[in-house]
């Protein structure tokens, strides 16, 4: 275990995040000669896709599958690169000039970087619709966590709800394991096709089509699945059952568990707090960085790679950590040899295709995604879809006003599970494009820090003086 | 609504608002609630309305607990460890925790 301690007060290059990109990232860069340090957040590495990779109890590889499994390599080469990789380290703070702050066991260390990759991957997107909160309902993504990390499986009667590839892995996943879904309610609305269709035949050459057919069989064969255009979670103190309805027909299932999915966005937290500029992707409906071809960031010296930059799945991420990692050590090292930056290139090139294809497929419902009335939007705040669309009918203008009226994304979690619900209300209610409406203007810390760690900062003689009377 | 699937790890004594709780080496703390049975970790500061961990990767903060003794902590990113008091924690942090 490494202890902020241990850290030296500056290096060559800063990873953030160690899922795919940041682990393939910070490989290749320290096998180039470059002093890399890696910080995540988590227990240990592997990011959300290859959660536990080193730890995981499912001894049965057929359970996770063999993609899972994929990441022992890329986990086992970065433990050996001789970058410093370090655990339980959350970094709340960037800033353009490349300082970055970590907390490390309750101590902090504020670390400079010559350079920076932010590679804190996707999260869920949020998924409100009426009970969203009750406990009983989690992500699809929460649920494959517990099975990746602790072995727990579904048991008692298991709905999961919404599209997206996620979720026919997970339902194949626990199948396998032996646990329970009782329904897969389908929320992929039919007109997605038309989009969708004229990328079939990308989509056909790249691996994930024989993949997805035979998880769609997989799971079908033994799972009852539903197309609906409502989902609600009922119940007084927890989720009791699920009310869905399709073109008017209403059904109800009794639930103990209900899994909620509908695709990742990039989390783009700490880079936006960082100062590096964002642009609304209609396809992908979510905030991405402006990146250049080698994944450098608008502010100087900070590179987004991975989920992160735009979602294109965990080996596409591994491609662009190495490529951000390349560009990053050609400005810091410019005699080290590097691996040929084409042939990266052109594996992820292949490993995009059929992106557009998934992504036109699986564009959430608006219903979905702009909920109505007593939802919650922010569910930490716990402020209505009305009353923001209420307020932005009076004329409130964008999402950080929006802060100061109700609240809404200045609880913990900082706008990440309401920012884009937020964000596409106002621009519903206003008639504009979520481009021109924005997205919460972010600052640091991006996670909540205790005093007392911010007081365990080392102070030197000279800054103890400039102080003290 | 959670089974574990293998034996694997072995047995961390923690405690949760007082009660003994069996997790396992490789647990989170919000992952350990989970598999007791626990049905919520928290009530919210603002409507007291019962919240249980819901995305387990950081991000929702709907797992904050109290542990040993310090307030707010993200349950999810925490793993367990012998003897480790867990409270839930009922409406706002409570100042000083």
């Amino acid at each position: 275990m490494i202890a902020a301690s241990d850290l030296a007060p500056s290096y060559d290059l800063v990873v953030i995040g160690g899922g795919p990109a940041g682990l393939a990232a910070a490989s290749l860069a320290a096998r180039a000669g470059v002093s890399t340090v890696l910080f995540d957040e988590n227990p240990g590495i592997g990011g959300q896709i290859y959660r536990a990779i080193t730890t995981t109890p499912v001894a049965d590889r057929a359970v996770l599958g063999e993609d899972y499994w994929a990441g022992t390599e890329l986990a086992a080469d970065a433990k050996a690169s001789g970058a410093s990789i370090v655990n339980g380290a959350t970094v709340w703070s960037l800033d353009p000039q490349r300082m970055v702050s970590v907390s490390i066991a309750g101590k902090v260390r504020m670390i400079e970087a010559k350079r920076v990759i932010i590679a804190t991957g996707s999260q869920e997107r949020p998924f409100p619709i009426p009970g969203w909160t009750l406990p009983g309902v989690m992500t699809a993504g929460g649920a494959q966590t517990a099975l990746k990390a602790q072995g727990l499986v579904p048991s008692g009667r298991t709905v999961m709800a919404g599209n997206g590839p996620l979720l026919w892995l997970l339902a194949a996943q626990t199948l396998r394991a032996g646990g329970r879904v009782d329904a897969i309610l389908d929320t992929t609305p039919w007109r997605n096709w038309l989009q969708a269709l004229v990328h079939l035949p990308d989509f056909a050459l790249s691996p994930y089509f024989t993949k997805g057919l035979a998880l769609l069989r997989e799971v079908k064969a033994k799972v009852p699945v539903h197309r609906v255009d409502r989902v609600e979670a009922v119940g007084k103190e927890k989720l009791g059952e699920v009310v869905f309805a399709s073109g008017g027909r209403e059904r109800r299932l009794p639930a103990d568990l209900l899994l909620l999915h509908q695709g990742v966005v990039p989390n783009v937290n700490l880079a936006n707090a960082a100062g590096v500029a964002h642009v609304w992707n209609d396809r992908q409906l979510c905030f991405v960085p402006v990146l250049d071809p080698d994944f450098g960031s608008s502010v100087p010296g900070i590179a987004v790679a991975g989920d992160g930059a735009g979602i294109a799945g965990g080996t596409a991420a591994a491609e662009r950590g190495r490529i951000a990692a390349i560009a990053a050590v050609r400005a810091l090292r410019p005699e080290a040899t590097l691996p040929d930056t084409q042939a990266i290139r052109q594996k992820l090139q292949r490993e995009e295709m059929g992106r557009a294809f998934l992504d036109w497929l699986n564009r959430p419902a608006e219903s979905f995604r702009q909920p109505e009335g007593e939802t919650l939007a922010c569910r930490c705040e716990e402020v209505t879809a009305k009353q923001v669309r209420d307020m932005a009918r009076i004329g409130c203008e964008g999402p950080n006003q929006m802060k100061a009226f109700l609240r809404c994304g200045m609880g913990p979690c900082q706008g990440r599970l309401c920012g884009l619900t937020v964000t596409e209300l106002i621009a519903a209610e206003r008639k504009m494009t979520p481009a021109e409406v924005g997205y919460y203007r972010l600052r640091p810390p991006v996670k909540p820090i205790t005093l007392a760690e911010l007081a365990s900062l080392p102070i030197s003689e000279a800054e103890r003086k400039a102080v003290e009377r | 609504m959670f089974k574990r699937l293998a034996d694997a790890g072995t047995a961390v004594a923690i405690t949760v608002d007082g009660k003994p709780v069996a997790a396992r080496t490789g647990d989170t703390v919000a992952a350990a609630l989970l598999a007791a049975g626990i049905d919520h970790c928290r009530t919210t500061p603002v409507t007291g309305a019962p919240r249980a961990p819901y995305c387990l990767m950081g991000v929702c903060f709907e797992c904050l607990v109290t542990v040993d003794g310090v307030g707010s902590r993200q349950g999810c990113l925490i793993p367990v460890r012998e003897g480790m008091k867990v409270e839930t924690q009922l409406g706002k942090r409570e100042a000083g925790r």
